[in-house]
């Protein structure tokens, strides 16, 4: 999707500056990501990394700026952003088969489902999900069910693309491939994308980038050579070690 | 000593033991008796009166549709004493061998009621063939159903009843409500219902009377106070109480 | 220690109780079959009055049915919605939508009658315009109504709450509006919950009789339901009346069995 009404001369990609109120308190960060970068947001639990995620998605109130190659997002309601995420639990539709799934951003779009079952079948083929095509998610294994979740947000052809704890939902032994999987689709998606995770193993493989966000604030911001070599705190000192 | 001891213990025994009864044919027990709705008023009054008089009886009194009743007695319903509202409901007990020696003991007949004020300006049966009447019957398969049946055919009236209830009492509500614009029920029901109902007389009407029989069923729990209650229906005390709610006494 | 794989059947002291509380539940259904005079069973079914009342019930409750939907469904997004909401007015909204499942049918036939009846509350204004609700098949429906709404509303919330929420986060995600996620997501997710309210619904409401009668009365062809019927026909004719109770048993099963399948499978979680 390309930025119609971008800013003249304003820097593409995304620009995030928020403070998103918690119960506890306020997650506060500020960066900007460039596009086909992926940057891994990671930390402790509880460090308000998901409401970062869900700030930028438009699903939960903020404080600040989020803006796409100069055009605000902000004031935009979810729906509109563009924003494409996979949750952590996946999200899928139970009621609706993988291809329905996968073809409901386009379905929201053309107002029927022939058409947008048409545009759904590429993805389908991308992510090798063709044979589960009429399954429903139930059937479904973790890593078969994750494919399908990121086809769905794909298919949206979003401008953004958020993933939250991407591997939590999986069987440790296949972690290793679908990560693998993860890694190539995220290259080959081109916008900026933002990873939420606390498992080294995904910082290594899916982020180009880490932001080291504790206690709702960024501590840290490097590859994690940079943050191995030179730890802000004792939490980054253990996870980059 | 010891002897004298003896015999107050023997005293204080027998204090604790039930006082035998000064009168030794008092009644104790419970009575249960089955009786037609339009009974209503008037049983509870002379069961009012026997339980005065025999303080150890407890008489328990279930209103109803007579043929409703009649039916829990087939089926075996533990009752003393049956009062229907006609004759042939007493005819079904008394084919299965349910019931002793029934006796007439109140007639009663029809009235037009209306609500206080007689919105509906009814004057007599044939505006009760009045499509724009809201008028209650008792249903036929019931005693007063049957009675009205009866009448309206003799009358030649084709009523055009928006209700048909299951009991006597239930058509006398609607019209105490002022649900309906005129009902069939018994006269007695007119008296018994106060100043939100008001009587048509019927002239038509005297000539169709339900007999109301009583009986001892045959097998009754507590049939020496029953027999007792019975007699006081049939006798002197019951038929003024009855006379003065307007039954006729045959 | 492993743990055995198997679950532990339930104690001797269960399995008694649950078989007199089945027992007490099944026993009089099987006396009804038994003692059912089957020789005369077609020509006692095809009488007027039996498929008058046949007739009646099935159009009334299905009536009936209908409202509890238009009106309940709505009425149970503003209970879910309320849980996140001041505790005194959720508290109240409950309890209100509550009476009429405890409430004794009979008061609410009473109530009705004293709100809608010719001199009732609003009743007497209706009466004005020329509209009388008593006596009336509508009436039956408003009875009806009025009983078996409770079981709608809270199956129907129940559903909503338990629907995983969410789902709609991620739809919106996806750039669906407002009303495509309530059409494309929030309705599918709570069809089953809405279906086994409507049977609910529908049973209670071919069933009813004590509002039914007291508030419409009893009329042949216009009031006069299966369940009336029946307990008019207990005095004076036991076999029209076991006819008329086997034909209901028979519809309520039918309802139960029929819809229940339908909305079971294709929804697999």
């Amino acid at each position: 999707m390309t930025a119609s009404g971008a800013a003249p001369g304003a820097a593409p990609g995304l620009r995030v500056d928020v403070a998103v109120p918690r119960e506890a308190f306020d997650v506060v960060a500020a960066f900007d990501l460039p596009p086909g970068r992926v940057l891994g947001v990671v930390g402790p639990n509880g460090a308000g990394k998901s409401s970062l995620l869900a700030a930028i998605a438009g699903l939960v109130d903020a404080r600040g700026t989020i803006a796409l190659d100069g055009r605000d997002l902000a004031a935009l309601p979810a729906e509109r952003r563009g924003v494409g995420v996979v949750f952590q639990d996946l999200l899928l539709f139970p009621h609706l088969s993988v291809r329905d799934n996968v073809a409901f951003p386009q379905r929201v779009r053309l107002g029927g489902w022939r058409a947008a079952r048409a545009a759904a079948e590429p993805w389908l083929a991308r992510l090798d999900l063709t044979a589960l095509a009429d399954r429903h998610p139930g059937a479904l294994s973790g890593g078969q069910a994750q494919r399908v979740a990121l086809a769905r947000a794909l298919a949206a052809e979003p401008a953004v693309l958020l993933l939250d704890e991407p591997m939590a939902a999986l069987d440790v032994e296949i972690r290793d491939d679908v990560r693998a999987d993860l890694a190539r689709h995220l290259r080959a998606f081109g916008g900026p994308a933002i990873v939420v995770s606390h498992d080294r193993a995904d910082a290594e493989v899916l982020a180009d980038e880490l932001l080291v966000v504790e206690g709702g604030r960024v501590v840290q911001r490097g590859t994690l050579a940079e943050l191995a070599a030179a730890p802000a705190s004792p939490w980054v000192a253990r996870f980059a070690r | 000593m010891k002897r004298a001891a003896t015999l107050v213990g023997v005293a204080l025994l027998a204090g604790c033991a039930p006082t035998p009864p000064a009168d030794p044919d008092a009644l104790t027990g419970t009575v249960t008796v089955l009786a037609a709705a339009s009974l209503t008023d008037v049983f509870d009054d002379l069961a009012g009166r026997f339980e005065a008089e025999h303080p150890g009886v407890d008489v328990v009194l279930s209103y109803g549709g007579s043929s409703a009743l009649a039916e829990q007695v087939l089926e075996g319903a533990p009752a003393d004493v049956f009062a229907s509202a006609n004759e042939s409901t007493m005819g079904s007990v008394e084919a299965a061998g349910l019931a002793d020696d029934a006796v007439v003991f109140a007639t009663n007949a029809l009235a037009l009621a209306v609500p206080a004020g007689n919105p509906g300006g009814v004057t007599g049966l044939a505006d009760l063939a009045d499509p724009d009447l809201t008028v209650a019957l008792c249903d036929p398969a019931v005693p007063c159903g049957s009675a009205a049946v009866e009448l309206l055919a003799r009358a030649g009236v084709r009523a055009s009843a928006d209700t048909l209830e299951e009991d006597v009492r239930a058509v006398l509500t609607k019209v105490a409500l002022g649900e309906v614009d005129a009902a069939l029920v018994y006269r007695t029901d007119v008296n018994a219902a106060g100043d939100e109902v008001e009587g048509i007389e019927l002239p038509e009407a005297a000539s169709i009377l339900n007999r109301y029989p009583i009986a001892l069923l045959a097998d009754a729990p507590n049939a020496v106070a029953a027999r007792a209650f019975v007699d006081v229906v049939l006798g002197p005390v019951g038929r003024k109480a009855l006379a003065d709610a307007g039954f006729g006494i045959p | 220690m492993r743990a055995s794989a198997s679950r532990r059947r339930p104690g001797a002291a269960v399995l008694v109780l649950a078989g007199v509380g089945l027992a007490l539940l099944v026993l009089p259904l099987v006396a009804l079959v038994v003692r059912a005079p089957w020789g005369e069973l077609p020509a006692l079914l095809a009488s007027e009055a039996v498929l008058q009342a046949l007739a009646l019930s099935l159009g009334t409750a299905a009536v009936s049915t209908v409202a509890c939907l238009v009106l309940g469904i709505p009425l149970a997004v503003l209970l879910a919605h309320a849980e996140h909401g001041a505790a005194v007015p959720r508290r109240l909204l409950r309890a209100a939508i509550t009476i009429p499942m405890v409430l004794p049918p009979v008061i609410g036939g009473i109530a009705l009658l004293l709100l809608l009846g010719r001199r009732g509350l609003l009743g007497q204004w209706l009466a004005e315009v020329g509209i009388a609700l008593p006596f009336t098949t509508p009436a039956v429906v408003i009875a009806q109504t009025f009983v078996a709404m409770p079981f709608l509303v809270f199956a129907v919330e129940g559903a909503l709450r338990s629907a995983d929420r969410r789902s709609e986060a991620a739809a919106d995600s996806l750039g669906a509006s407002r009303a495509q996620v309530f059409r494309l997501v929030t309705l599918p997710l709570v069809a089953p919950g809405v279906a086994a309210g409507a049977v609910l619904c529908f049973t209670r409401a071919l069933g009813e009789f004590g509002a039914t009668i007291t508030f419409a009365g009893s009329f042949p062809g216009v009031t006069r339901t299966l369940p009336i019927a029946s307990y008019l026909a207990m005095n004076s004719d036991p076999d029209t009346a076991i006819a008329l109770a086997l034909v209901l048993l028979a519809v309520s099963l039918v309802v139960l069995l029929a819809l229940r399948d339908r909305w079971l499978p294709g929804v697999a979680r």
